[in-house]
């Protein structure tokens, strides 16, 4: 941070020598004319000095991004310390969360917020792509507002509305026909039967998944129509014109002009699956377990803070501190993960060396 | 157009005063959530017979305790009573200020409220999963004629803390041994049935429960009584089988001993009498014998005064249970009188 002061504050340090510079050439150049060139030299040294504001605000605005965002990871260490300071490294991976002996582990909760992410993405991922494809490729033109509209709408709907619309109307459904469904269909495969064994109570890590992939679904769908409306028309129908099928335009024209544009959509919405809080403690079922069964009730990272924050003290509220910074940084590796694909497929496209 | 302004810049701007006004009369107060509901009613009342009124956050008891430790209310409440220990180490003293029941509930088929007996060994023997069908023998052998289903028990339980868990798991553990090394008691402990769903508070475990076929759960009494959810009889101390009422609570805490245990933290749970109501719980207020602000702490000792003497139907009507007159006469006399005037 000092460093970045610094540096803007010798770039603040030229522009106005600039200024001098400017006004000694002025005065020079123009020493005759008198009064009109003296207000000219007023004007420039005054929109300089409009210059010079307008950058330090600025500045200092983006600054208070940069401190609130270390202010929150130091706060968050500093707390989260007694409980890395007893279990250490191995509070990462310990299966244990018993708050009366203060024995504690973050990997229910790691799996569990994993593991629902992982089922949101799996299904809002190509349902969002479908969805924007329709939009931009073949809806009619009268449907396309209301239904873009409606996509829209759809991600104004506040989380806690999900939870509600999860526990009491999608769970009680999903109990009496869904799972019954999967667990005589994929339940009985060999390999698969594990993941659908256990109570159909319509609750728990499958659920929470679920609900989580029509949170995220309108973010990615948005996102992608967008970027694949940016698509010159000039590409896409030079591809017409040589007769390719809509699905050769997407594949082949469409998706490599937008690649960046959909990891990003899809990556957004993976990091409101990972840190949403309200729907999710809805429909977990909040049991600090870990069960090969998705449909056993599990805990994720930020179900676990929203429920235990209220009642927690000393230790056991160091180690919800510690969980909060594990979601930091688990937020954090995803987002770099997601850079690090852009860059790469960048580079294979040669774009960038 | 401009008078218009002017008319509402003044209306805001005494309505700003008024707020504040009234504000620096407001006895503050956080904690316990359990007994919200009659807190409020009480301040209601209060407010207007003498104008002065009350700001209860309620946000939990360990909430409670940190704000009253970071000296930012008045008093603070708890539902998990402080040790005398403590208490002396923080200079604070601490009062009970009602008294409520925590319900077991089920959902069975066929089965009516109250119309299944269970003891409370048995009960544990449920939460901890070792019985985990509702036909077992244990559960058929106190309920003789009844017809069980051969269906799988899952438990619900509050996955939220709470003192509603405090006051359940403290009777499991009084009840139980197994429970008593294995789990223990607290806000939120480790479930251990297999098969343990977390609701999120009062509405969620009950939710759940009603959703569930063959669940059992826990929730207050005033909750359980207003939505209509089945609970089971449990059998007390003296081996009587009792509904949960206000009677049953009542008599629960007459059978106490308050100042056995210094700063009032006695538990309720499995106490003697025929007719009582074995997971009773009280919520408990602490205040500072040194306040900073003496006049503030006065006004909230006030306030308590007046509740208890005027707010006993109040209480009984949210389906708490009030403190008898004895106790609170007790509470003025040995409590009330340590903290500096």
């Amino acid at each position: 941070m000092n460093t970045s002061t610094a540096g803007s504050g010798t770039l603040d340090q030229q522009s106005l020598d600039d200024t001098k510079e400017l006004g000694a050439f002025m005065e020079t150049s123009s020493a005759g004319s008198g009064m009109l060139d003296q207000r000219r030299l007023q004007t420039v040294k005054r929109q300089r000095f409009q210059d010079f504001i307008f950058h330090k605000i600025t500045l200092s605005f983006s600054l208070i991004v940069l401190v609130s965002l270390i202010g929150i990871i130091v706060s968050l260490a500093i707390a989260a310390w007694p409980t890395f300071k007893k279990f250490g490294i191995e509070f990462i991976w310990r299966v244990e969360w018993d708050i009366i002996n203060e024995e504690f582990g973050a990997a229910i909760a790691i799996f569990g917020t994993l593991a629902s992410a992982t089922i949101a993405i799996l299904i809002a991922m190509p349902l969002s792509f479908g969805i924007a494809l329709f939009l931009t490729e073949t809806c009619p033109t009268w449907l396309r507002r209301p239904l873009g509209t409606a996509i829209e709408l759809l991600a104004a709907v506040p989380s806690i509305i999900y939870g509600m619309f999860g526990l009491f109307i999608f769970a009680p459904l999903f109990a009496e026909y869904g799972q019954p469904a999967l667990q005589s269909t994929l339940g009985q495969m060999p390999l698969l039967a594990p993941l659908f064994g256990g109570a159909t109570n319509g609750i728990g890590i499958l659920a929470a998944g679920l609900i989580l992939a029509f949170m995220i679904l309108p973010f990615i769908a948005a996102v992608m129509r967008d970027v694949f409306e940016i698509v010159p028309p000039i590409l896409r129908e030079s591809a017409y014109g040589v007769g390719c099928t809509t699905w050769e335009v997407v594949r082949y024209i469409v998706l490599p002009y937008t690649q960046q544009g959909v990891i990003g959509g899809v990556m957004l919405g993976l990091g409101r699956a990972l840190g949403e809080t309200m729907a999710v403690t809805f429909v977990i079922g909040n049991s600090q377990r870990i069960s090969a069964s998705l449909f056993s009730p599990g805990s994720s990272i930020a179900s676990t803070l929203a429920n235990e924050f209220g009642e927690a003290a000393d230790f056991h509220l160091s180690t919800l501190f510690a969980l909060g910074l594990l979601l930091f940084v688990i937020t954090f590796i995803v987002l770099a993960l997601a850079k690090i694909l852009i860059i790469r497929t960048e580079r294979a496209k040669g774009l960038k060396t | 157009m401009n008078s218009i302004i002017r008319k509402f810049t003044v209306a805001a701007a005494s309505a700003l005063a008024m707020v504040s006004a009234a504000h620096a009369a407001d006895i503050t107060g956080a904690g316990a959530t359990f007994p919200y509901p009659i807190y409020a009613k009480w301040a209601e009342a209060y407010k207007k017979s003498t104008n002065i009124g009350l700001n209860y956050q309620s946000i939990g008891s360990s909430g409670g305790i940190r704000q009253i430790r970071a000296k930012t209310v008045t008093f603070g409440g708890t539902d998990a009573p402080v040790s005398g220990a403590e208490l002396d180490k923080d200079g604070m003293v601490q009062f009970p200020a009602i008294l409520g029941g925590v319900v077991p509930v089920f959902n069975l088929d066929g089965f009516k409220p109250g119309e299944l007996k269970v003891t409370g060994e048995v009960l544990a023997d449920i939460f901890m999963g070792t019985i985990s069908k509702w036909n077992d023998a244990r559960i058929a052998a106190l309920n003789p004629g009844k017809k069980l289903p051969d269906q799988s028990i899952t438990v619900v339980h509050r996955a939220d803390g709470s003192g509603t868990t405090f006051i359940f798991t403290d009777y499991l553990s009084e009840v139980s041994s197994a429970w008593k090394t294995k789990v223990g008691k607290g806000a939120a402990v480790k479930w251990p049935a297999a098969t343990s769903v977390g609701g999120k508070g009062n509405e969620g475990v009950a939710g759940n429960v009603g959703r569930v076929k063959g669940a059992i759960g826990y929730v207050e009494y005033a909750y359980a009584k207003k939505n209509n959810i089945p609970h089971l009889q449990l059998r007390n101390l003296d081996g009587k089988y009792v509904d949960p009422d206000d009677k049953t609570f009542a008599a629960a805490a007459a059978g106490a001993d308050w100042f056995s245990v210094p700063g009032m933290g006695i538990s309720l749970v499995n106490l003697k009498g025929a007719d009582s109501w074995p997971i009773t719980g009280a919520s408990f207020i602490l205040m500072y014998k040194n306040p900073t602000d003496k006049a503030m702490s006065q006004e909230a000792l006030k306030f308590f005064d007046w509740s208890f003497k005027n707010g006993k139907q109040m209480a009984l009507e949210l389906d708490y249970v009030p403190l008898p007159d004895v106790l609170t006469k007790a509470i003025a006399e040995k409590v009330w009188t340590q903290i500096a005037k």
